[in-house]
């Protein structure tokens, strides 16, 4: 953490701001199954995991914000659509169980490839705070797994499983697109392990285990305006959970 | 003075670990092992906060009850509480004594967080559903669900006595 320069500086907010988006926008997405998830158990389970990364989104923002002077709620919602930088695979809507399955899947993967690298951060507050978001998201994990491996084996649900993972599957990768001056994140230790290697590492630890559900997955890899597309899904979402904030610019709650 | 303010700061530990946390009333604060440092000098007292769980709620409450309840022992004219994530709370912070109490009002303590090596993508999902069922101590016992009525809660069923208990989560 030497080289903090502003090149430095600005890439390491991109690099905030790309993993706290991620984090928010498929929150909101899991908070949409809350009442009306298949059972009991998972309304509780998806408005837990809406929580918890709403939660680690509000860490990271707050992280950023000290990064550059702002204000986290106006990061937060006080962009236009068009400013998030999630990646594409959280562009959808909700879809129907299966669809929602397969998507956390595919995230929670990639997310815990990616937490693992930023908890060895040169930047010590993100590596504090990526170490202890990866201990929680161990439970996203232990819960998409067993839906993934449930539905997997299910008649009907097998069939819309593999449908979801096949047609996300190209935008999945774009948690791996990469970043705007990622050397200096490089040179600075800031992300120790190239977006190029997570990427990697990822897809050699999911396939073996997609692939029996699938059928072979296309070699795909992320592009440059992977985090920059973004549909009437997401806009209509925007709509949604910027709505208090428009309705009452300036409250605190 | 040193003297005085090495009480001051036993004082504050002695307030704190009789401030319940707000979402399971039977554990204090001090024994969920969610109070990092206290600091005591002539102006103000300043209390880390370690959140359980990043997204947790109830950090504000804490916040503010422990505001109130150092502010009224008259130590010092601010009463500071930081959030803080260094070092990170994991459950292993939570005392012997917070242990007994949480099996005591039917929550099984979490399990011991495995050290060594760091594993895999998905290696860590064989060792995590560990919980001894706080009612007849069997460990013959299913994770229902991961998610339970707070963040830092999961749903067992004990196989042996037949009851539903839920686990404060390992993490």
């Amino acid at each position: 953490m030497t080289d903090f320069d502003a090149i430095t500086r600005a890439a390491t907010a991109e690099l905030l701001l790309t993993v706290a988006d991620d984090e928010f926008v498929i929150g909101f997405w899991d908070s949409e199954w809350t009442g009306i998830a298949p059972m009991l158990e998972e309304d509780v389970a998806t408005s837990s995991i809406a929580q918890d990364e709403i939660g680690h989104a509000r860490a990271l923002y707050e992280l950023l914000a000290t990064l550059t002077d702002d204000d986290p709620d106006r990061i937060a919602y006080g962009r236009e659509p068009d400013g998030y930088r999630h990646a594409a695979l959280l562009d959808h809507a909700r879809g129907d169980w299966a669809f929602s399955v397969a998507r956390r899947y595919l995230y929670e993967t990639a997310d815990k490839v990616r937490l693992t690298a930023l908890a060895q951060s040169s930047r010590e507050p993100l590596a504090l705070l990526a170490g202890k978001m990866r201990r929680e998201e161990t439970y996203h994990l232990l819960h998409a797994d067993a839906w993934l491996r449930r539905l997997a084996g299910a008649p009907d649900a097998s069939g819309r499983l593999a449908d979801a993972l096949r047609s996300l599957w190209p935008d999945a990768q774009e948690i791996f697109a990469p970043l705007a001056g990622e050397e200096a994140l490089d040179r600075a230790g800031i992300l120790p392990t190239p977006l190029r290697a997570l990427h990697a590492d990822w897809q050699h630890r999911v396939r073996p285990i997609l692939e029996p559900i699938t059928g072979p997955l296309p070699d795909a890899a992320p592009s440059l305006d992977g985090r920059e597309r973004h549909g009437d899904d997401f806009r209509w979402l925007h709509g949604q959970f910027t709505m208090v904030a428009r309705q009452e610019a300036g409250a605190t709650w | 003075m040193v003297s005085a303010t090495a009480t001051n700061e036993q004082r504050v530990w002695d307030e704190l670990a009789r401030i319940p946390d707000p979402e399971i009333p039977a554990i204090s604060v001090v024994d969920l092992g969610v109070i990092g440092s206290v600091a005591v000098d002539d102006d103000r007292v300043r209390v880390e906060l370690l959140p359980t769980f990043v997204g947790c709620p109830a950090i504000g409450v804490m916040q503010d009850q422990i505001t109130e309840r150092v502010g009224a022992m008259g130590i010092a004219r601010a009463v500071e509480v930081v959030v803080s994530m260094d070092p990170p709370w994991t459950s292993d912070r939570i005392t012997p004594a917070g242990r007994e109490r949480l099996r005591l009002s039917g929550f099984a303590p979490p399990a011991p967080v495995p050290t060594g090596p760091a594993l895999g993508v998905l290696d860590e999902l064989a060792v995590l559903p560990i919980a001894e069922c706080p009612y007849c101590g069997s460990r013959n016992t299913t994770m229902e669900n991961p998610f339970g009525p707070t963040l830092c809660r999961a749903i067992y069923h004990c196989a042996d006595c037949r009851q539903p208990f839920e686990q404060f989560k390992r993490v």
